[in-house]
Order: structure tokens, then C-alpha cells, then sequence
């Protein structure tokens, strides 16, 4: 039995996986009128160990360092590489479980397998000992790290604590003009909301939101806070700063229109597309402000499954 | 398509990534950034296309969950980008195409822009 099989893990992720999954779509092919003395510089340069043979899209042989060593033991007479392939060419298909082609790999001792498409015989890439490995590998890795976010997620906090209603709340400071820290309040409520087990669209939504608000921020404002409280059924995210004010809220709310100044338009901001996409992420959203005093944004996300959607509401 | 392929389109310079095996399924090709947020589908591998090279392109793209930017006309980044990039597993290539020279080359390779990418069924 292949040492490969007698894992149990393996021989399940041999199951689980395809051989399309796992072999290289580097397609470095000879045709059958290919001189055999043109064989050697292409196994060396691709690092390969055998080269399909094609002859009109159809695979009618392979040669490999075998083949190449044997040609030349006998006097490397000039001839094409169809004299010197082998023929009886064993082959997989890409929508084989990944343990055919480990299995044959053990069985016929060969280094790589060409792969075909089912329906058309066509030839869609080889399978290596190595792909094979690198495979595995990247589906073991795919595993942990699901396994690993699993086991961070702190949604069950909700679940743990006793009460009535149990909220959780976040605050962050910004300061403002400080372009090149701008967005990392934004970007620590998606890690944090992420750990909550938080559907990934809501996350999505709410860190954009909360980034638009940040930037606003930034731009108009000396400095400011963000306090998020997250509730088992919605995100109530409340961005508030002692900046100029808004004279005109309706104005500002209008795609395009902005009182960016130029620098920060350089930075592809200010374009007056903010509150504009903050709308477009939250289901509610509520603007006050006071010339000279200040502005308050308050914005609801609900996270409740049913409100998930993945279509973006009408463009502003 | 994966990003070594766009990379070879693009005749494209590796700034910040060691693996460019992750598919691109759209494209976006922005110089605003709000305008970023509110087009990208994010559930869907896109690569950004920008002219802008300070840290709020990687930091835009990290909310938006963009795997990868590449930026136009040989520009490169501040050090600032390039950390902040690292930290977030973003790719970022450098090419000498203008903005709108790349998007083309991306377009006739079958790339779609990301308002019209349609998941395939």
C-alpha cells in the first residue's frame, strides 16, 4: 500500500479532492515529428521528468527520460519522437478522486500521469508526485485555518453570558488629518466583528460604512470617536466628531456633491460619494450636525440571517 | 485567471506577495476610492487598478477585501504601503501601462469589470 494511503486523513482528503485539483495546468508538450535530440532541452528547462506527445489536440504517446536515455544508449540516431514514445499511455481524468492518480502513481512506479478531460479526451494537464504534495498541502492548510477561525470565533459569548439582553460595545478614537492612520478604526471592527462570528456580508457592510464615516472624519474633522454596540440582532455604529458641522444635511447627501478640499481629493477621496455609500451599506441612517459644533452619524446594520443580502440596494 | 497571468499581461513588477496563485475573477479600475467601495463584490476575487500608491489604497482594498492592486505607469509605493500590505496579504504589482492601456489588455483576455461579473451558475 502507497505510504501516502495509509494516513487516514490523507486517504479522506484523497477522496475529498480531484486530480483537476491538484495537477499542473503548464501544458509543455512535443508534437510526434519533434526531433528526439529536441527532447533533453525540454525536459530540462521545464524541470520535468516525461512530455505528453500531441498530434492534433489528441495525446498519442508520451517520452520521458527513460525514452531519452535509452535513445541515446543506442546511438541517438536522428529520428522524430513518435518512434521512441511509449504509446500505451496510462492516463486520468480530471474529475477523478485525487486517490486514482496516487494509487496509480504507486501501481505503475511512473513519476506523472497525463490528465484528460472526460468528455472530449482533450488534454487538461499532468499529475506529478509533486502537484500531488503541493495539493494536499493547500487543502490541508484551506482546513486549519477555517478550524483555527472556528475556534477564535467569540460569537458564543452571546450564548455564555446570562441576562436579559446582552450587548457589546467597541469604541474607537480617531484623530483627525491623520491620512496615513485613517481607516485602522475601520479596519480593527472588522477583525473584531469577524471574531464575533459576524456574517461575512454584514462585516463587509458595516466596515465600509464605518471607513466612509471615518474618512469624513479625518478630512473635516481635529478629532472624533466611533462607538459600535453589537447586539445578538443588529450593530448600532455611532460615528461623532467636533469638527465644522454640515449647514446643508440634504446637500450633503447628494452623490457627487463635496467640500473636499484639494488635497484630499489628490488621495481619491472627497469625491461626495461618501454618504452616499453609507446609506447604501446600512439599513438605517440617521445624520445631525451643528455648524461650528459638531456631527453625529448613527447608523444601524442589522445581522439577524434573514437580512443578509448579497445584492447591492440601488445605486444613489 | 490567476495573478501570474495577469502579471505577464501586465508585463507587470512584483512589489509586495509571494504567492500569485490566487484567481482574479474581476476587475476594477478606480482612482476614487469611495467609488471602490461601492462597486467591488468583494465575496469575489478582484484586483484593483489604480494610479494612487499611498496607504489608503491597501487600506480601501483591505475593507473591501480586494486580494490584489496593481499600480499604473511605474509608480511605487511608499514604505508605509508596502508594510501595510504585508500585514494584510495583499499582492501588489507595479506596471508601466497607463490606467486605461491596462484595463484594455485585462478587458480583451475576457476579464470582467465588476459591475457586470455575474457568478457562473
Amino acid at each position: 500500500m502507497s505510504p501516502y494511503v495509509k494516513a487516514p486523513k490523507i486517504r479522506e482528503l484523497g477522496y475529498e479532492l480531484k486530480v483537476r485539483d491538484a495537477m499542473d495546468r503548464n501544458l509543455i508538450t512535443v508534437q510526434p515529428e519533434t526531433p528526439m535530440s529536441k527532447v533533453r532541452g525540454v525536459l530540462r528547462s521545464n524541470r520535468i521528468s516525461g512530455i505528453p506527445v500531441i498530434d492534433k489536440d489528441k495525446l498519442v504517446g508520451v517520452v520521458c527520460v527513460e525514452d531519452l536515455v535509452n535513445w541515446l544508449r543506442a546511438g541517438a540516431d536522428n529520428c522524430s519522437v513518435e518512434e521512441k514514445m511509449s504509446k500505451n499511455v496510462v492516463t486520468l481524468y480530471t474529475d477523478e478522486p485525487l486517490i486514482h492518480a496516487i494509487n496509480k502513481l504507486e501501481q505503475y512506479g511512473f513519476f506523472h500521469f497525463p490528465v484528460l478531460e472526460r468528455e472530449n479526451r482533450v488534454l487538461a494537464g499532468t499529475i506529478t508526485r509533486e502537484g500531488i504534495i503541493r495539493g494536499l498541502l493547500k487543502k490541508l492548510e484551506i482546513d486549519y485555518r477555517e478550524e483555527e477561525i472556528r475556534h477564535y470565533r467569540a460569537s458564543h459569548v452571546f450564548e455564555d453570558m446570562i441576562a436579559d439582553k446582552t450587548s457589546l460595545i467597541f469604541q474607537y478614537y480617531v484623530v483627525g488629518q491623520d491620512f496615513n492612520r485613517a481607516g485602522e478604526s475601520a479596519s480593527a471592527l472588522k477583525k473584531t466583528l469577524k471574531r464575533l462570528g459576524t456574517h461575512p456580508e454584514i462585516v463587509r457592510r458595516a466596515a465600509i460604512a464605518v471607513y466612509e464615516a471615518e474618512m469624513n472624519l479625518v478630512i473635516f474633522a481635529r478629532s472624533g470617536e466611533i462607538i459600535v454596540k453589537v447586539d445578538p440582532n443588529q450593530i448600532r455604529i455611532e460615528v461623532e466628531d467636533s469638527g465644522p458641522g454640515i449647514p446643508d444635511i440634504e446637500k450633503a447627501m447628494q452623490p457627487g456633491y463635496s467640500t473636499a478640499p484639494n488635497w484630499v481629493r489628490e488621495l481619491g477621496f472627497g469625491a461626495g460619494m461618501g454618504l452616499n455609500n453609507i446609506k447604501k451599506c446600512v439599513d438605517e441612517m440617521n445624520v445631525t450636525s451643528t455648524v461650528g459644533k459638531g456631527t453625529r452619524v448613527e447608523m444601524y446594520v442589522a445581522t439577524k440571517k434573514e437580512s443578509v443580502s448579497y445584492e447591492v440596494k440601488g445605486t444613489g | 485567471m490567476n495573478l501570474a497571468k495577469i502579471k505577464e499581461i501586465l508585463k507587470a513588477d512584483l512589489i509586495v506577495g509571494s504567492s500569485l496563485e490566487r484567481e482574479i475573477k474581476m476587475i476594477c479600475a478606480c482612482d476614487l476610492m469611495s467609488d471602490v467601495l461601492s462597486c467591488v463584490q468583494t465575496r469575489f476575487s478582484s484586483l484593483l487598478l489604480t494610479n494612487l500608491i499611498h496607504p489608503q489604497t491597501v487600506r480601501t482594498a483591505e475593507i473591501a477585501e480586494i486580494p490584489a492592486i496593481c499600480f499604473m505607469r511605474g509608480k511605487e509605493p511608499q514604505d508605509l504601503t508596502m508594510d501595510l500590505a504585508k500585514k494584510n496579504d495583499i499582492v501588489l504589482l507595479s506596471t508601466s501601462f497607463s490606467l486605461y492601456e491596462a484595463s484594455g489588455r485585462l478587458y480583451e483576455e475576457g476579464l470582467p469589470g465588476c459591475s457586470e461579473y455575474r457568478e457562473a451558475k
